[in-house]
C-alpha cells in the first residue's frame, strides 16, 4: 500500500488517572498533534483485556495505542504490574498469530506527560501510516474466507 | 496392570474412595471409566492407548461426577500437570482426591492407535517428555517403560510458521480458522477451562462472534490460548477433540514457549509453584513499553 491519501484509524485504550489526564493536558495546552487517535477510557491498564485490542483490529483499526500510569503510579497500586505480564505474553504471541506488533504502541504516560502522549500519538500514526492499512481482516471478506454460507462471493 | 486394579478394588473396599476414574477398553479404543463397585475394578487398564487427560472430569464443571464422592484418578505425568493445574487455582482441593500416578512410556495419538509407538503415531506432548514419573501422587504405579519415540509434526509445523512474513501467518491462521466450526470441543475437553460462564457465551456485549466465521474464530482460538498462559498443562486434548483437525496445541505450546522465556515459568505437577499470571515483579522486563 501505499501512502497516498491513506490516514490509519487508531484505537487507543488508556486508563482514567493517568493517560486520560495526561492526553487532557495535551489538550489544554494547545499541543498539536496527529487526529488519527480514537480514545478509549477505562478506569486502569488492568481492565484492558487483550481481546480488547483483537476486537479493535477486528472492527477496523488499522492500531492499537495501550496506556496507563507508570510502574509504582498505578490508582489501584497494582493494576498497571498485571497489565504489564498480560501484555509482555500478548506482544510476543500477537507476531505468531500474524498480526505485525510494530501497530501496537504500549506505553506509561503520566498525568503531567502532555507532551510524552502527543509524541506517542505523533510517532504511532507515522508508523502505522508507514505499514499501510491492516488488511488482515478485511482481505477475510475479499477472498470469500469469510465461513459458512452465508459468505461473500 | 494387576497393581492398578488391585489398588482400585481396595480403595473403593475400604470406602476412601467412591469413584475411581480411569481407562477401559472401549468397541473402538480406550475410553474413560467411573468405577464405583469394587468388582468392576477390573475393567480398568492402562496402556499406551490411554491418551485422554481425565483432569477434566474434576474440573468444578463436572457436579455430576464430584457428586459420585471422593474420587480417585489415574494419571500420566501431563495429566497429573493438569490436576496440580485445578489445585493451585482452587478449583478442587489436594485432600478431595486420591492420585493414582502411572510411570508412563509415552501415548499414542488416538484412543484407538494400536500397535507399538512410531514417531507417526507418538503423541506430540511425548516428545522429550520429562514428566513420565508424575510427582503429585498419592500411589506410583508399575515400572519404568523405555522412553518413547520422538514426533517432529509440531515442531517442524511451528518452524514453517515462524519463516513466514507476518501477513502470511494470519493468512495461515485465517484459512486453518475458516474450518472451526465452533463446537467447543476444544472448550469442553480442556481441563483447565472451567469458567462458569465462558466468555464466548456472553452476548452483553458479545465480545466474540459466535458464528461459525474466522474472524470470530480467530478471536476465541486466541482468547483461548491467552486464558490458558501459564496454565495450560500441554495435553493437546483440544486438538484431539478438534474434528476439523486445528492445530491448536500450536498456539499453546508457542505461548509455553513465550511464558519460559519471560518469566522463566514451566508448568509443572507442583500445584504449590504460584502461576506467572496473578503474580508479578516490579522489576518485570518492560523494553516494549515506551
Amino acid at each position: 500500500m501505499t501512502s497516498t491519501g491513506f490516514e490509519p484509524k487508531i484505537a487507543a485504550f488508556v486508563c482514567n488517572w493517568c493517560t486520560y489526564t495526561g492526553a487532557d493536558l495535551a489538550g489544554t495546552s494547545r499541543i498539536q498533534m496527529a487526529t488519527n487517535v480514537r480514545i478509549i477510557r477505562l478506569p486502569c491498564t488492568g481492565r484492558i483485556d487483550p481481546l480488547f485490542i483483537i476486537k479493535a483490529f477486528e472492527r477496523g483499526a488499522d492500531g492499537v495505542i495501550v496506556s496507563g500510569c507508570h510502574p509504582a503510579d498505578c490508582h489501584y497500586t497494582a493494576g498497571n504490574y498485571h497489565a504489564r505480564r498480560r501484555f509482555t505474553l500478548f506482544n510476543d504471541f500477537i507476531e505468531f498469530l500474524g498480526i505485525d506488533s510494530r501497530r501496537i504502541t504500549f506505553s506509561w504516560v503520566s498525568a503531567s506527560e502532555g507532551q510524552k502522549w502527543a509524541d506517542i500519538v505523533n510517532d504511532t500514526t507515522a508508523r502505522v501510516r508507514e505499514l499501510g492499512p491492516f488488511s488482515g481482516y478485511r482481505d477475510l471478506v475479499r477472498s470469500g474466507l469469510t465461513g459458512g454460507q452465508d459468505a461473500g462471493t | 496392570m494387576r497393581e492398578l486394579k488391585n489398588l482400585a478394588k481396595r480403595l473403593l473396599e475400604e470406602g476412601t474412595v467412591k469413584v475411581v476414574i480411569g481407562y477401559e477398553e472401549g468397541p473402538v479404543g480406550v475410553r474413560p471409566v467411573f468405577v464405583t463397585r469394587p468388582a468392576d475394578a477390573e475393567k480398568l487398564v492402562f496402556n499406551s492407548r490411554c491418551v485422554q487427560n481425565l483432569a477434566a472430569y474434576l474440573s468444578r464443571r463436572r457436579g455430576h461426577i464430584a457428586r459420585l464422592g471422593k474420587s480417585a484418578i489415574v494419571v500420566k505425568g501431563c495429566d497429573a500437570r493438569a490436576v496440580a493445574g485445578l489445585i493451585r487455582e482452587s478449583q478442587l482441593k489436594r485432600e478431595d482426591v486420591v492420585v493414582i500416578g502411572m510411570r508412563c512410556g509415552g501415548v499414542a495419538l488416538r484412543p484407538s492407535d494400536e500397535g507399538p509407538l512410531t514417531p507417526e503415531t507418538v503423541a506430540d506432548r511425548c516428545s522429550g517428555c520429562e514428566s513420565r514419573e508424575p510427582k503429585l501422587a498419592d500411589h506410583l504405579l508399575g515400572e519404568l517403560p523405555p522412553a518413547p519415540p520422538k514426533a517432529t509434526r509440531m515442531f517442524e509445523l511451528m518452524a514453517q510458521i515462524e519463516r513466514m512474513p507476518v501477513a502470511e501467518r494470519f493468512r495461515f491462521w485465517a484459512e486453518q480458522f475458516e474450518r472451526c466450526m465452533r463446537c467447543n470441543a476444544c472448550r469442553e475437553v480442556c481441563p483447565m477451562c472451567f469458567c462458569e460462564r465462558c466468555i464466548q457465551d456472553k452476548s452483553q456485549p458479545q465480545w466474540i462472534e459466535t458464528s461459525p466465521h474466522a474472524r470470530g474464530n480467530l478471536s476465541w482460538h486466541f482468547t483461548h490460548a491467552m486464558h490458558l498462559a501459564g496454565r495450560c498443562s500441554s495435553c493437546d486434548e483440544c486438538q484431539r477433540a478438534c474434528p476439523a483437525g486445528l492445530p491448536l496445541g500450536l498456539l499453546n505450546r508457542k505461548m509455553a514457549e513465550i511464558v519460559r522465556n519471560r518469566f522463566e515459568y514451566q508448568v509443572s505437577d507442583d500445584s504449590t509453584v504460584p502461576s506467572p499470571i496473578g503474580a508479578f515483579k516490579q522489576q518485570d522486563p518492560q523494553e516494549f513499553i515506551k
